[in-house]
């Protein structure tokens, strides 16, 4: 049976170059810069926050493939699952700040 | 006696051709120096890792002969070149000769290093039940080098790799170390930690990592010297695992892709030579679990018990797959990082 996603398919990431090399190569080189070195931020730190954000947008290849990063760059279990938690405390309160606007909008609507 | 070499590793012929890529990129490793002597003396050990690659267990009989001691002792001595006694196994404390083998190493005025995996302190020995209680005032005593596995600073990826509850012994052990000095400032006797990836991929880099040990082991009132962050080969116990689990292709792919001159440049095939418990002569232990012989210029098979020390720095190093486990990143041996 066929899947939407493959575990296979995260070695294929180079293959967004098809059709568009001279963008994909741009993406790669800013990727590679952003993510591949020590910065103001540590590598480390840049895979936890990678790592959320696979969550939030529920990207199964990023998830996998930042899982490894976390535990290359010497992050910990408790580590991951705390920035895990960030994402959907985030995810939570974006959705439970829009009530805001339910509110604004039910103050209109009612007499 | 040499003996013709019987490969039993099909050299050369495996998808990651770890000599092709020395000659695409025009590298050549001979040997160096041949500064330490690395005895693997048995394989008998009180835990059952599970990325072994010694395959080492409370079961395996195997263990080097008194005339194989006695040999490696008398090329200790007739070979001012070679400083460094590295007794590993299994645990090498198992072995019935391994006090006599470090008193002897020791008045030679050898560096005398002992791969010592800590619970081996609180488990009796396997076979006749004695205690091994006595070997941190043993070590102490004799001034060992200590280099001791712990894969994490956490029970989570210790108990994982090397047992349930080996994490908590090893606390414990390294604390009665401590407690005669090891690893404490202006002591100098030396307690070095071994941190290998509980799965396949590559070790974090090491200077960071020891940071995050001396800092939650601290916590727990332990002291080490250095942090060795070693990389896990693709070869006996491992490798089964990966290949049951599916992954020892995507690790090769990762290993082969991290390939690195600078570390390759640093690999300790260069600079020691791997005895197994039968004598026989390797370049490296990895090798050696693969029973790839080192080799003189002849084909021959080096061995203790006709070794000659310019014939084996002349040697050629055999090189495998695995080899691309030494190269990745910041490169792996049995001191850490290499590049």
């Amino acid at each position: 049976m066929s899947n939407y996603y493959e575990s296979e398919d995260l070695k294929k990431f180079g293959d967004i170059g098809n059709h568009g090399k001279q963008l994909a190569d741009e993406f790669f080189k800013y990727y590679g810069q952003v993510t591949g070195v020590d910065g103001a931020l540590t590598k480390r730190e840049k895979a936890l926050i990678a790592l959320a954000i696979s969550h939030a947008e529920k990207c199964p290849y990023c998830i996998d493939a930042y899982t490894t990063q976390c535990l290359e760059t010497g992050a910990n279990p408790e580590q991951m699952m705390e920035a895990v938690h960030v994402a959907a405390v985030m995810k939570a309160g974006i959705t439970l700040v829009h009530s805001v606007q339910m509110q604004n909008h039910l103050g209109k609507l009612v007499l | 006696m040499k003996s013709a070499v019987a490969i039993k590793y099909p050299v050369e012929k495996t998808k990651y051709n770890f000599g092709a890529e020395l000659r695409r990129r025009g590298i050549e490793l001979p040997p160096l120096a041949i500064d330490t002597l690395q005895v693997n003396n048995s394989k008998i050990c009180n835990q059952v890792c599970r990325h072994c690659h010694v395959d080492a267990s409370p079961a395996r009989t195997e263990k080097m002969s008194p005339e194989g001691i006695a040999k490696c002792l008398e090329i200790l001595e007739k070979n001012p070149g070679i400083t460094k006694l590295d007794i590993t196994g299994g645990a090498p404390e198992l072995h019935p000769d391994f006090k006599r083998f470090v008193e002897k190493a020791v008045v030679l005025g050898k560096h005398v290093m002992v791969r010592h995996n800590l619970t081996v302190q609180l488990d009796p020995h396997p076979k006749t039940g004695e205690s091994m209680e006595y070997l941190p005032e043993f070590f102490a005593k004799h001034r060992l080098e200590v280099i001791s596995s712990l894969p994490y600073y956490q029970p989570f990826f210790t108990d994982s790799q090397r047992g349930q509850g080996v994490f908590g012994k090893s606390v414990e052990a390294m604390k009665r170390l401590n407690a005669l000095g090891y690893g404490v400032a202006g002591s100098g006797l030396l307690l070095n930690l071994v941190y290998n990836p509980v799965g396949p991929y590559l070790p974090a880099p090491q200077a960071s990592l020891e940071a995050d040990y001396r800092r939650e082991l601290g916590k727990l009132g332990l002291a080490f010297n250095s942090l060795y962050t070693i990389t896990n080969m693709p070869i006996n116990r491992f490798k089964l695992h990966l290949e049951k689990s599916g992954q020892l292709e995507a690790y090769m792919e990762k290993l082969v892709a991290a390939f690195n001159p600078a570390a390759a440049a640093g690999v300790m095939c260069r600079n020691l030579l791997s005895v197994s418990w039968d004598g026989r002569i390797y370049d490296c232990d990895f090798n050696q679990m693969l029973e790839m012989d080192a080799v003189d210029r002849a084909g021959g098979a080096l061995s203790i018990f006709s070794f000659d020390f310019d014939e084996a720095l002349r040697r050629s190093i055999r090189f495998d797959a695995h080899c691309f486990g030494c190269t990745a990143g910041a490169g792996s041996s049995c001191g850490g990082v290499t590049a």
